[in-house]
């Protein structure tokens, strides 16, 4: 239990700043914040970044980045919404739920296409990941402009709206969706086979891939996991916004990568938890939820957001620095 | 001015920035002078007696010519003394004696020379005195004339309390032959067998092609030419993991860049090389794994003995019996060590090389490559030794000394040394 607790101590911090973030905003806002409506509200924002940002963590993990993850996202939902309004045609065409499936279908496709763009050029061509990502960021989202030439796709069955809005009880389906990927990437990350090379690569390429390993599968496989999981919040953003539009959710590309180092992910990879990163979308959302109940100027979230990132990299630092003071001193004696 | 074997020079700038950039910063000039450039570059190419395009981007240039460069820097400096180590490493024979033209110039200008090199023939050609340092101790002088290349052979290699050697007990029939593989650049014409219970030792000087040969076994610098067998099938490994699917397991040179993952704690590093033995239902059985790395810690008398603690904090010695461990879980049919005891203790040290043997005589097939000659008489049944990326020599270990193994490893087949 001590060993865990040490292993994991960034991730208890963490929750720790949260418990504590959650009770200063009910204070000052009583009977507003601490709301089933504001937790319901919080729940559907939060399953969209919450699973671009897993995605964000598992290329980190690499050593990589993918700064090109809203924008696959975007791409494969503006053309899966295409589909979905010929084949639906104002109700006229096909019925709502293989509508609905195909179009899932389109976007998962897609994204897992643009995935093995960027893991090509990465694992195989060995480009730096940040360079292919800024460019397949630039190209999907040029491809996707050009389609719709900057407005927004709609028109597609009620039924699909039912994702993004829906709820069961109070639980918001997106908040199921975003669990159910909690608990795969958690499996995939920290207890398969291919997970544990992700973390061995982020450490060490070189030995990992003396060690037998197929380390260029293995960074494949990152892209195109993060591909998928960037193709399903795609579905979740059209599906709340009932449309797809280029410019959807920008916003989120740095905030992901915001929140997986503040979930105490390495930037260099080789380290970092999927529940580091759940927790830390969760700081980010009760931030900004809070400000916003509060009137807060929303450009003041991003100012504490960066100031919290700031803060607990720092905290992270010195504790890190006195507990090697604290072995040096031991190992003298 | 020392003339490394790296030249430091930089390859993006032209060859008179090269050469006459620094003088400018020494002058404490802030705004380039072009023209004190161009003519201090000209004169200095000019006492060199060479000719080279100014403008020429350096890296463009043969390894050869850019070491001219970096001689010509010095003289701009007006250098009294000359360092020049290991300045024939990249040089083909012609540019060497070039080299060696431009060098008994410059000494006839009154520069000296301080010429840093293993290569013997090369020493008795262009030096006028010899002086042998061995493990960072000076071993003494001699005027060329009047000593011979056996003698400073017998000074290199010192008399040092050799390990006794113990040959195998168990030797089969042959499992591996390589048959005439060729890279250019890295290893030429290199054939060879090995047998099963037999501990091959690869030996010669740095950079004579041994690793880069035993690499292309392990799939990571496949041939261009010539033939591999394993078993009498023929294989031509173009990865690591197809090498470890056929029975070659490779502790490599440097355990810290190539051998490990540093971050991680032991046991995820032991068991590396065989994490899909432990896939159960689609998930890793973490259980089953721990108890694997602690037969492994066990069975390699790995110290302390925690799976969890990082491998970072083990010493060199249990960082090397790690990696030796990650492989031997494999149970490979060859089991190819580079410089297995490099930079570790005496403890760990007689422990691995006991390791080696026992597996050999368990009926495991071993290459060893190493540059410690005592190492490799005290444990090998057979050595070979590289020079220049061919085999130069082999030897059956058994009466085997540093003398012969030296000889071959710093000359050319053919031109025999007296042996003092």
């Amino acid at each position: 239990m001590k060993e865990h607790i040490k292993k994991n101590a960034h991730q208890y911090r963490l929750l720790g700043l949260l418990v504590i973030l959650l009770i200063v905003m009910g204070i000052l806002a009583p009977g507003k914040f601490l709301t089933v409506k504001n937790f319901k509200n919080m729940g559907f924002q939060m399953a969209e970044f919450g699973i671009l940002a897993i995605g964000m963590s598992v290329v980190i993990m690499t050593g990589g980045i993918n700064l090109s993850i809203v924008n696959s996202a975007m791409l494969a939902s503006i053309v899966s919404a295409m589909a979905m309004r010929t084949l639906y045609n104002g109700g006229e065409g096909m019925a709502d739920i293989p509508v609905i499936l195909i179009g899932v279908a389109i976007t998962v496709v897609i994204a897992i296409a643009c995935g093995m763009i960027n893991g090509f050029f990465v694992a195989y061509i060995g480009v730096l990941p940040i360079l292919v990502t800024l460019g397949t960021q630039t190209v999907f989202d040029g491809i996707a402009l050009n389609i719709t030439r900057g407005s927004g796709v709609s028109g597609f069955p009620k039924l699909f709206q039912k994702i993004g809005a829906g709820t069961l009880g109070q639980i918001p389906y997106t908040m199921l969706i975003y669990v159910v990927v909690i608990v795969v990437a958690y499996l995939m990350i920290e207890r398969s086979r291919w997970g544990i090379s992700v973390y061995m690569v982020g450490g060490n390429e070189k030995a990992t891939r003396f060690s037998g390993i197929n380390t260029k599968k293995t960074i494949m496989g990152v892209y195109v996991f993060s591909a998928v999981l960037s193709g399903l919040a795609g579905i979740l953003m059209t599906s709340r916004y009932n449309s797809a539009k280029a410019d959807y959710g920008s916003s989120y590309t740095m905030q992901a990568v915001a929140a997986t180092v503040l979930g105490g992910t390495s930037i260099n990879g080789g380290s970092g938890h999927v529940l580091g990163t759940v927790i830390a979308v969760a700081i980010i959302q009760v931030i900004s939820s809070g400000f916003n109940i509060l009137k807060i100027n929303r450009n003041f979230t991003d100012i504490a957001t960066g100031l919290i990132l700031v803060g607990v990299l720092a905290l992270n630092h010195f504790v890190n620095k006195g507990s090697l003071k604290k072995r040096v001193r031991v190992s003298v004696k | 001015m020392v003339i490394y074997q790296d030249f430091s020079l930089f390859p993006t700038l032209t060859v008179k920035e090269n050469i006459a950039f620094s003088e400018q910063i020494d002058k404490k000039r802030r705004i380039v002078n072009w023209k004190e450039i161009e003519e201090t570059s000209k004169r200095a190419l000019g006492i060199l007696g060479v000719d080279i395009d100014l403008n020429a981007k350096l890296g463009s240039l043969s390894t050869a010519k850019q070491q001219l460069v970096a001689i010509a820097r010095a003289l701009v400096y007006d250098a009294k003394l000359l360092v020049m180590d290991e300045p024939t490493s990249a040089l083909s024979s012609g540019e060497v004696q070039h080299l060696f033209k431009i060098m008994n110039e410059l000494k006839a200008r009154g520069l000296g020379i301080i010429f840093i090199s293993h290569k013997l023939d090369e020493l008795f050609a262009i030096c006028d005195r010899m002086s042998v340092i061995r493990d960072g101790q000076y071993i003494g002088m001699r005027n060329n004339g009047e000593t011979t290349t056996g003698e400073i052979i017998t000074m290199m290699v010192g008399r040092e309390i050799v390990e006794e050697h113990v040959g195998g007990t168990n030797i089969g029939d042959v499992i591996l032959e390589v048959k005439n593989i060729s890279k250019r650049g890295n290893y030429d014409d290199v054939s060879f067998n090995l047998r099963r219970g037999e501990v091959l030792g690869i030996t010669g000087l740095v950079g004579a092609g041994r690793t880069e040969t035993v690499r292309a076994l392990f799939g990571l610098n496949p041939p261009e030419s010539g033939e591999i067998y394993l078993e009498g099938k023929r294989i031509s490994p173009k990865s690591p993991a197809e090498a470890q699917a056929l029975g070659i397991a490779f502790v490599p040179e440097s355990r810290l860049t190539e051998g490990l993952v540093l971050q991680q704690d032991a046991e995820s590093n032991i068991t590396l090389s065989i994490l899909k033995n432990f896939v159960k239902n689609g998930l890793i059985d973490f259980k089953a794994r721990n108890k694997r790395s602690v037969e492994l810690i066990e069975q390699l008398n790995v110290k302390p003995p925690y799976p969890a603690m990082q491998i970072a904090k083990f010493s060199g010695g249990n960082q090397q019996k790690v990696v030796v461990a990650k492989w031997l879980a494999t149970n490979p049919k060859v089991l190819i060590v580079d410089e297995p005891t490099n930079g570790i203790d005496v403890g760990a040290k007689t422990e691995i090389h006991a390791l080696l043997r026992r597996l050999a005589d368990e009926g495991m097939a071993v290459i060893m490559v190493s540059s410690e000659l005592p190492e490799i008489l005290s444990i090998s049944d057979r050595v070979l030794v590289m020079r220049r990326g061919r085999i130069n020599g082999e030897f059956d270990a058994e009466g085997l000394t540093q003398e012969e193994i030296m000889e071959k490893a710093v000359m050319a087949s053919g031109e025999k040394g007296e042996t003092a």
